[in-house]
């Protein structure tokens, strides 16, 4: 290690400074204009290798992606397993008391545990499962809800589907218990259909290429008198469209005829709107639905209800529902609140006021709907 | 003579009408790249626009009516359009767009996409097994989507080949240079961190070189929770993080509670074409984006 004594050092400074001051400014002008220039050279190759080294990461990655098809990515896999069906099972259960006249009870049910399968047959079919798994008096029940298979490689519009299929009548018809919004159905549907309107038969639909939605079809069905007979057919048309970027609606008329039974006709409205249309924080929908019968008891039936999600996850509806009879005119109006903590998970809580029999009742349930494995898309 | 060109005529007619695409894009991003490199031949339409979160859309009668006639689908896939895409597909009755149909294009099955994984588990929110679909706010991924495209609109349509060829070939000089402008004006961003509401942007700030320190959303897709914000508030009370980001259909009320006791900026960036009033095109996008982070960042 060497040690600059003091006297050196200050020899070596005075030595030094003649010399700075000999040179010229320019000098360190050009000096300093040298470096930045330098500065700015490496920073622009630098960058200008930045961007290569993207370009040249891009081109590989996407070389390694036009061997694979441009279709659906899915992980691949070559065993049997692959070609699986979705499949998706729903619990649902109430929690639940009537207070009527002669009546005072409550208790637990477990709803209908649904299990849910699809998956396409091959380039022109679909198929659907539906099964109810149900524990009634004492007995596990299995039913068949649906069960149909779908062409899906019809021209000029046209779509069929075949097998065990829920009836395209009416709007609510087609809907699972899990996407309803209140506990239960309304009474147009509990006095005609005794539920959902389920058959086995063909239905055929048919799609216009017009900017307004408008579908016309009909259903060939098996009917309830007869077996083995196709003694029940319908007719339905329905059309929607926007209103602005907040609103769309839906509009449907259908017809319904049943052997051994008066024919019925229905008709729906169905509004939906948010702010934007983002749906995914605050929403509305308004929907009524109006069923017109021949027979001589029953002359129709009716409900209107609304639905609104003020925030994420939580949900308030109102609905009325009612009958036209000879006798009387049966009504009921229900309210709900849900809360839902992500698509999959609902708990709800609805109060309903009975004026159906000679006095008022009135119920309420704590219902769960919770939703496991693949669940598809709802429909409008 | 006259009879001649009448019938001249009817043939053309119809020809210059079979001659336009319909090109249905399930997001903003995509119809504009239709226009691109589609001109005039195509027709586009896009089911969201930027302020609605493509997570959750109804699948309304509109658009299944706009499905049944389009010639092509394009949407950015990994599930993004996993709650409304196939019962539009369903009502639709269009075997010419079905999936796995020449008529169907995932955009982000071209790219590298990231977050893949096969931990597929509810309890972690809403997750996508095929990596994360928001692929569009990197520019060098629209690059590569142009390029597919391009191949694909000449599949469907194979007598405007040349006009979509050059179509691409003119629209990437000018998307080329753009990306080392930006480049270039984002320097100045390299090594910043960001806090984003939901996982929309890692595409961006991984080109960008900025990191990404946390997600105002505790599990992805569910709404941010109070538990969850107070424990960013302690995290980032000292710094920590540069910006907090959030894209137009995002509620605004976590992030600007967050930055109100931090101090940390916090942001609206479009996340595709027409998210802001400057956010007109592909272009206008990033350099809106980028403009936007700068404002933000550049003078802390």
């Amino acid at each position: 290690m060497r040690i600059v004594s003091l006297p050196n050092a200050l020899m070596a400074f005075t030595l030094m400074v003649p010399v700075a001051s000999v040179a010229e400014d320019t000098d360190i002008e050009l000096l300093r204009a040298a470096i930045d220039e330098l500065r700015a050279d490496y920073d622009a190759r630098i960058m200008e290798l930045e961007r290569r080294l993207a370009v040249a990461e891009q081109n590989a990655a996407q070389a390694s992606y036009t061997a694979r098809s441009p279709a659906p990515s899915q992980a691949q896999s070559s065993g049997q397993a692959a070609f699986n069906p979705a499949i998706g099972v729903v619990f649902q259960g109430t929690l639940w008391g009537v207070d009527g006249p002669g009546t005072d009870s409550e208790g637990f049910a477990v709803g209908e545990t649904e299990l849910i399968m699809n998956a396409n047959v091959d380039d022109k079919f679909a198929a659907y499962l539906t099964a109810a798994l149900a524990f009634e008096d004492g007995e596990s029940e299995l039913e068949i809800e649906e069960a149909w298979v779908e062409a899906t490689a019809l021209p000029a519009g046209f779509g069929a589907r075949f097998g065990r299929i829920s009836s395209a009548f009416g709007y609510l018809n087609a809907k699972h218990s899990h996407q309803w919004d209140f506990a239960d159905l309304p009474l147009p549907y509990q006095a005609f259909f005794d539920g959902r309107y389920l058959d086995n038969g063909v239905r055929l639909t048919w799609l216009a290429p017009t900017d307004t939605y408008m579908e016309l079809g009909g259903e060939i069905l098996q009917g309830e008198g007869d077996p083995s007979g196709l003694a029940a057919s319908t007719l339905f048309a329905n059309v929607g469209g926007d209103l602005g970027s907040v609103g769309s609606w839906l509009a449907g008329a259908s017809y319904l005829e049943r052997d051994n039974m008066a024919s019925l006709t229905g008709a729906h409205l169905i509004w939906k709107w948010s702010p934007d249309g983002n749906w995914k924080d605050r929403n509305f929908v308004f929907q009524t639905e109006y069923f017109d019968s021949g027979d001589d008891g029953v002359d129709g039936g009716w409900y209107a209800q609304a639905v609104y999600q003020p925030f994420a996850r939580w949900r308030f509806g109102a609905r009325a529902d009612g009958l036209q009879t000879n006798a009387d005119d049966p009504r009921r109006y229900s309210v709900m609140f849900d809360w839902s903590n992500s698509e999959f998970s609902r708990l709800r809580l609805q109060f309903t006021q009975d004026r159906t029999g000679a006095e008022d009742g009135s119920e309420w349930g704590l219902q769960y709907i919770h939703s496991i494995g693949a669940h598809g898309a709802h429909e409008f | 003579m006259n009879k001649l060109i009448t019938a001249v005529l009817l043939c053309a007619l119809p020809l210059a009408v079979n001659a336009e695409l319909r090109v249905f894009a399930c997001e903003p991003e995509w119809a504009a790249l239709a226009d691109e490199i589609g001109g005039d031949l195509v027709e586009s339409f896009s089911a969201t626009t930027a302020l609605q979160d493509p997570h959750y859309i109804q699948a309304r009668p509109s658009l299944i009516a706009k499905v049944r006639r389009a010639d092509l689908v394009i949407c950015s896939g990994a599930q993004l359009e996993i709650g409304w895409l196939s019962a539009l597909m369903q009502k639709a009755n269009n075997r010419k767009v079905m999936p796995g149909t020449d008529g169907y294009m995932e955009a982000s099955s071209f790219v590298l996409r990231v977050d893949a994984t096969a931990d597929v588990d509810r309890s972690k929110g809403d997750i996508h097994p095929q990596g994360n679909p928001h692929i569009q706010v990197n520019p060098h991924n629209v690059t590569t989507v142009a390029r597919a495209l391009s191949v694909r609109l000449s599949t469907i349509n194979p007598d405007n080949t040349d006009i979509y060829s050059d179509n691409l070939n003119r629209f990437l000089v000018d998307w080329e240079a753009s990306i080392v402008r930006w480049e270039a004006a984002a320097a100045s961003l390299r090594g910043k961190r960001a806090i984003a509401h939901h996982n929309s942007w890692v595409y961006l700030l991984s080109w960008l070189g900025i990191e990404e320190v946390a997600n105002l959303e505790a599990v992805p897709g569910l709404p941010p929770t109070a538990a969850h914000l107070s424990q960013l508030t302690t995290r980032f009370s000292s710094g920590g993080a540069d910006v907090i980001i959030r894209a137009p259909y995002q509620h605004g009320k976590s992030s600007e509670w967050l930055s109100e006791r931090t101090g940390i900026p916090a942001i609206v960036l479009p996340l595709t074409v027409g998210g802001t009033d400057t956010a007109t095109d592909l272009f206008t996008l990033f350099d809106d984006i980028i403009a936007r982070l700068k404002e933000a960042m550049d003078d802390v």
